[in-house]
């Protein structure tokens, strides 16, 4: 059962930090409700009131401009999953939007709830970082943007203070000749494992940049540079025998902690099967095959 | 302005199975509470109560919803749709239909959610494949089918003309 609350429901941005100004620490920001309602529920957190942002002009908007590309807070996953704009331009992200929870949970969850809730176990913020995210934050005192990587503090930990909102997330969309694969594990409801790996490939069939992202074995998803270097100027026949040491310098670096998941120790190892396998899809996908390989309680976008 | 709402006075104006509901609701009111207590529509079954099994969906202008983690103020100007709603009179849908065919229905307890999820998968995609029906029934748990045959029927409902309302 809830707790009663107060709604209130602005329409500007400027109703809505009055209200955080008024409220403070007495207030929920809520979008989607997916999952600050299950906190209230079990009443993990008590808060008077809710400030439904959904009403907020502009929040919701899809947008691209100087190459970029531009969520806003309330889009839902559903959004994410059937926009044109995306399905052209990160057409990843969108795959990864189809696999989100379940097809409730879609409709009504937002893309700035999920990264602002910053649940370790979520597809969105690994996916994102693979884009180079950036979140788009404002309050009364003005706007701000921060890379999501700097963004996600920790387990449910972020940068965004309390008189301030998510208002978008900012993409990097990959350039021409790249190609990409995000592999999510787990037998729960949320992923045990993500991966997200995309090289661009030079016009003489190297490759050029690459991005490598783990999420949920963690307090945290995080990119991993060191191993992208590795992959650089590798063709994907190169690649695909490198699987082994990429994943195993993967598996070398990632934070893993126990939870109900499972250890450390086999977040770990699952990281470097995952990687391995991300590895073998994205050097398939770069010689121009199919990649058509399936895994017990897995997902291959 | 803001449309400020106080925990004790929400108006809550929708349509419930084709028929126009105007109810005073608090803020904090779950759907599946407006559903079962305040409209006597016990068909949504809270369950898991963390949106993870389904029992409680409902079609909320159109897309499936878990009423159990849903504010019921939010449902304001919607057609909502329960599987109350499904049959006409004493004529069911043929999404009903299919399950008793198929045989997709043990103890019941999922039954309406699977067919309101189902209801929304069928009006979105006529004519699904199996794979598209298990991904979109990902989450409405079933512990007794093993979903083969509700996949069944929801396939089979596909095939026919007249299911593709």
């Amino acid at each position: 059962m809830l707790r009663p609350f107060a709604l209130y429901r602005p329409t500007t941005l400027p109703e809505l930090g009055d209200l955080l100004a008024e409220h403070g620490g007495d207030a929920a920001i809520y979008a989607g409700g997916t999952e600050l309602l299950l906190l209230l529920k079990e009443g993990l957190i008590r808060v008077r009131c809710l400030i439904d942002v959904k009403r907020v002009a502009g929040l919701d908007a899809i947008a691209s401009d100087d190459g970029a590309v531009t969520i806003g807070a309330t889009v839902r996953h559903r959004a994410v999953e059937q926009s044109p704009l995306l399905l052209e331009r990160c057409p990843l992200l969108a795959g990864v939007a189809a696999h989100v929870a379940n097809v409730r949970v879609r409709h009504v969850g937002t893309v700035g709830g999920n990264l602002a809730f910053a649940d370790p176990h979520s597809d969105l913020a690994t996916i994102c970082l693979a884009f180079d995210a950036a979140m788009s934050l404002w309050s009364r005192g003005g706007e701000r943007q921060i890379p999501l990587a700097e963004f996600v503090l920790g387990a449910y930990e972020t940068a965004r203070r309390e008189d301030e909102i998510v208002t978008s997330v900012r993409l990097r969309p990959w350039p021409q000749r790249t190609v990409g694969a995000y592999l999510k594990f787990g037998v729960y409801e949320r992923p045990t494992l993500g991966v997200a790996l995309a090289v661009t490939m030079s016009p003489a069939g190297q490759v050029s940049e690459a991005r490598l992202a783990v999420g949920c074995v963690g307090p945290r998803p995080r990119r991993f540079t060191d191993v992208e270097r590795r992959a650089i100027g590798a063709t994907a026949a190169d690649l695909a025998d490198a699987a082994k040491p990429l994943a195993d310098a993967t598996a070398e670096a990632v934070d893993t902690v126990d939870d109900l998941h499972g250890s450390a120790d086999y977040k770990r190892e699952m990281t470097r099967v995952f990687v391995r396998r991300a590895v073998a899809a994205v050097a398939a996908r770069a010689a121009g095959r199919e990649f058509d390989e399936r895994y017990a309680h897995a997902v291959v976008v | 302005m803001s449309d400020t709402h106080t925990p004790s006075s929400c108006s809550l104006a929708c349509t419930v199975n084709g028929r126009a509901v105007a109810l005073e609701v608090p803020a904090h009111a779950l759907l599946i509470d407006v559903l079962r207590e305040r409209l006597d529509l016990k068909g949504a079954k809270r369950s898991c109560d963390m949106q993870v099994c389904g029992a409680c969906t409902v079609l909320v202008d159109g897309a499936p919803v878990s009423s159990c983690t849903y504010l019921a103020v939010e449902a304001e100007g919607a057609e909502i749709l329960t599987v109350e709603g499904l049959s006409h009179g004493d004529t069911l849908d043929p999404l009903q239909e299919a399950f008793i065919e198929h045989g997709a229905v043990q103890c019941g307890f999922c039954t309406s959610g699977m067919l309101m999820s189902a209801r929304a998968l069928l009006a979105e995609d006529p004519v699904p494949t199996r794979e598209r029906v298990a991904h979109h029934l990902r989450g409405n748990l079933c512990r007794c089918t093993g979903y083969s045959k509700v996949i069944d029927a929801i396939v089979a409902c596909g095939r026919r003309p007249e299911a593709r309302a």
